[in-house]
């Protein structure tokens, strides 16, 4: 019998493996993928919660649709800055990116 | 009827000086003429006011007492009153004030004739007039201090009315500081009267200090209140600025430097002698104080050379017989003294101005001889004056200073008592040598000079006529009509005795013939007299060196002091704050080095934070369950 456990274990897992990325991968579009992933275990997490705890209120699928269309926002500013920097910097590797260093 | 409306409307005798300073001050000070009118009219009405005031007091066995206030500001644990308080004692002042000041500005027409600052120099007058006459009828002690401040400053803007000249300046500024010092002690014991009693008015406070019984506190309180006088009366040790106060206009030093001003301490003590007399102890620091002033200043007195200087010192002398007089207990006599000398010492001082003003403002009395040719109005008058403070029956000077040293002597004040004596015969000794050295001496200097026009020998006419019948209403001859009046809780009036009556002439007798043998008919040879004490004379020469040794004082102490807050200033404070700014700086440049920009880092450290919280929270709960 799959219970809320399993859920929460596949969002955690999900999410640690889009925190590994957004820590440690140099690709920016790479990064962005991997907040994804992040958003993405969060939605489970809401979905499942109001399946077994809350059934019927809607609210967790409420907030999974938003955390969506806020994604989708995040993706198109996130993009639209990788390709501002690419054309500024011919790089989309986080390495180059360190105008803010000392 | 009348009578009572008099009284209620007393508060308008203040008020017309004040509204003149306004006026002057506003819209007439462009024309002197009219400036002077102003001040003088105002001045006259409030003379007027002063006199029926004091036919009401004084039409009744007990005399009239009155009182009206008002509440000026309230808040929780503090109201302050103001308002108005005449009795007996209060009408002797404004008499006093309104009438010398009446004169003084009168006189002034012909002494500050020509001078430029004639409206500013009315205007002064005025405000001092208003703020001496609010002073008097006050009836309580907030509103004795504003009025206290008024005079103050009002002294500090006429010595300094020639302020061109560098020591006028100077002097104006001494004067002020020093009164500073007084005052600082005189608004902690008001204060402190406020914290215990809860109230400043006089009648109130003497209802509550008669129930008080810590007598430690009272004398304590007692001698800060002393500190006021001690300023504003110039006793000992702050008596230095008023020597110094004499670069104002003549009229100014008889007025406030003499006759009205600084009274107003001595005043004080006799407004507030129920808290004196609490205290046996302050009243032994007053009567010495006093005492010591009134010896300390005269033998200042017998060398000085300049015409204001003589009688500033002898002001002073004779403020400390006043303040002598309230510590040995007869306050009474102390206040008679006040009035007469108020009387004959500003005669005294506008006789000077009256020979400065004809010598063309020359002052060393050695510079001048045998005036009493060119000028008989200002010698006689002036050698009434001078009768009338050696204290020659039947002269005022005489009844007082005799109550005076009477008091002493009654109470058992022999020292104090034989201290007086021995003032009085230098008193006489010194006014004569002034007198004998500047008006009549052999030096044909004083030949040139020219009698002064009617407006200022007028005024020296009226104060001699008062000067010499003022000190009738004191004396046994009428029955003692000014001790019936002025008392505080029964009299403080002893028998008059007839034997210390004669002592007292006699002293002053031998004086005036001392200094007739010696300046006039120089059987002494004063000047070898000089030579051979040469070192006692330069001490008093240089006022025992009192001024010096503030100065002195002032430069080690002060500027020691100073220089140490300095240095703990610019090693100290500036290094701790530097000290402050430059390891921000450090730290700062030292952190920098965690910061590599890349965005990633943060997130680390984010999560890494986020993990230490998770950790420390997961351990607080393991711990609650265990």
């Amino acid at each position: 019998m799959i219970g809320l456990s399993h859920y929460l274990v596949l969002g955690t897992m999900l999410f640690s493996i889009g925190l590994f990325g957004v820590l440690s991968k140099r690709n920016a579009i790479a990064v962005l993928m991997c907040v994804e992933l992040m958003l993405n275990a969060v939605n489970i997490n809401f979905v499942a919660i109001e399946k077994f705890i809350t059934p019927g209120t809607g609210l967790g699928q409420l907030f999974a649709i938003f955390v969506i269309v806020v994604a989708a926002a995040e993706v198109a500013v996130g993009l639209a800055l990788v390709i501002s920097i690419y054309r500024q910097k011919k790089s989309v590797n986080l390495n180059d990116f360190n105008l803010l260093k000392w | 009827m009348i009578l009572q409306n008099v009284l209620e409307n007393a508060w308008i005798i203040p008020f017309l000086p004040f509204l003149a300073f306004a006026l002057i001050g506003l819209i007439f000070h462009r024309w002197p003429k009219f400036s002077t009118a102003v001040s003088i009219l105002s001045i006259a009405a409030s003379f007027v006011f002063s006199v029926m005031v004091a036919m009401t007091v004084f039409s009744t066995a007990e005399g009239t007492v009155y009182e009206a206030g008002t509440r000026w500001l309230s808040m929780p644990g503090l109201q302050v009153d103001m308002g108005l308080l005449i009795d007996p004692l209060t009408a002797v002042m404004l008499l006093v004030v309104t009438t010398i000041a009446l004169l003084v500005q009168i006189y002034s027409i012909g002494y500050m004739h020509g001078d430029p600052g004639i409206a500013s120099y009315y205007a002064y007058q005025s405000l001092f007039a208003g703020s001496m006459l609010g002073l008097v009828v006050s009836n309580n002690f907030g509103q004795i201090f504003v009025f206290w401040e008024l005079v103050g400053i009002c002294s500090y803007f006429l010595i300094g009315f020639w302020f061109g000249r560098n020591s006028a300046k100077e002097a104006a500024k001494k004067a002020f500081i020093t009164n500073r010092v007084g005052d600082f002690g005189f608004l902690l014991g008001i204060l402190f009267l406020q914290i215990i009693f809860g109230t400043l008015n006089f009648n109130g406070l003497a209802v509550e200090i008669a129930n008080y019984t810590n007598t430690g506190v009272l004398s304590m309180i007692s001698i800060l209140l002393f500190f006021g006088p001690i300023g504003k009366s110039a006793q000992f040790p702050l008596h230095v600025w008023l020597p110094d106060a004499m670069e104002g206009p003549t009229p100014v030093s008889a007025l406030i430097h003499a006759a009205t001003m600084v009274a107003a301490g001595v005043y004080l003590i006799a407004r507030a002698i129920f808290i004196f007399n609490t205290s046996a102890e302050a009243l032994m620091v007053i009567a010495v104080v006093g005492g010591f002033t009134a010896l300390f200043a005269a033998t200042i007195a017998i060398v000085q050379n300049d015409i204001k200087r003589i009688l500033a010192f002898s002001t002073l002398s004779q403020l400390g017989y006043m303040v002598m007089a309230m510590g040995v207990g007869v306050m009474t006599a102390g206040m008679f003294h006040l009035m007469t000398h108020a009387f004959f010492k500003s005669l005294l001082f506008l006789g000077a101005g009256s020979v400065i003003h004809a010598m063309h403002d020359e002052q060393d009395i050695w510079k001048m001889g045998n005036l009493s040719k060119k000028m008989p109005i200002t010698t006689w008058t002036f050698v009434i004056g001078a009768l009338a403070l050696s204290g020659i029956p039947p002269l005022s000077g005489f009844w007082s200073k005799d109550e005076i040293l009477l008091g002493a002597f009654a109470s058992g004040h022999m020292g104090l008592y034989v201290l007086g004596s021995f003032v009085a015969f230098l008193t006489a000794f010194y006014m004569f040598r002034l007198i004998f050295v500047a008006f009549f001496g052999s030096n044909t200097a004083g030949e040139h000079a020219h009698e002064s026009p009617s407006v200022m020998t007028w005024p020296l006419i009226i104060l001699a006529v008062i000067s010499v019948f003022a000190g009738f209403v004191g004396s046994p001859l009428m029955n003692n009509a000014f001790g019936h009046y002025i008392t505080y809780v029964g009299a403080q009036h002893h028998e008059a005795s007839v034997s210390i009556m004669i002592v007292s002439a006699i002293i002053a007798l031998a004086g005036i013939v001392l200094a007739y043998l010696v300046y006039q008919r120089k059987l002494v040879d004063y000047e070898a007299v000089k030579e051979r004490f040469s070192g006692v004379y330069n001490l008093l020469y240089n006022k025992y060196y009192i001024d010096e040794f503030y100065a002195l004082l002032i430069k080690y102490f002060v500027d020691g002091t100073a220089k140490v807050m300095e240095w703990f200033d610019l090693h100290v404070i500036n290094g701790i704050v530097n000290g402050i700014a430059i390891f921000t700086g450090r730290a700062g440049t030292a952190l920098k080095y965690t910061e590599n920009g890349q965005v990633q880092t943060y997130a680390l450290y984010m999560f890494a934070g986020i993990v230490v919280l998770l950790i420390s929270a997961l351990c607080a709960v393991f711990t609650a369950i265990a």
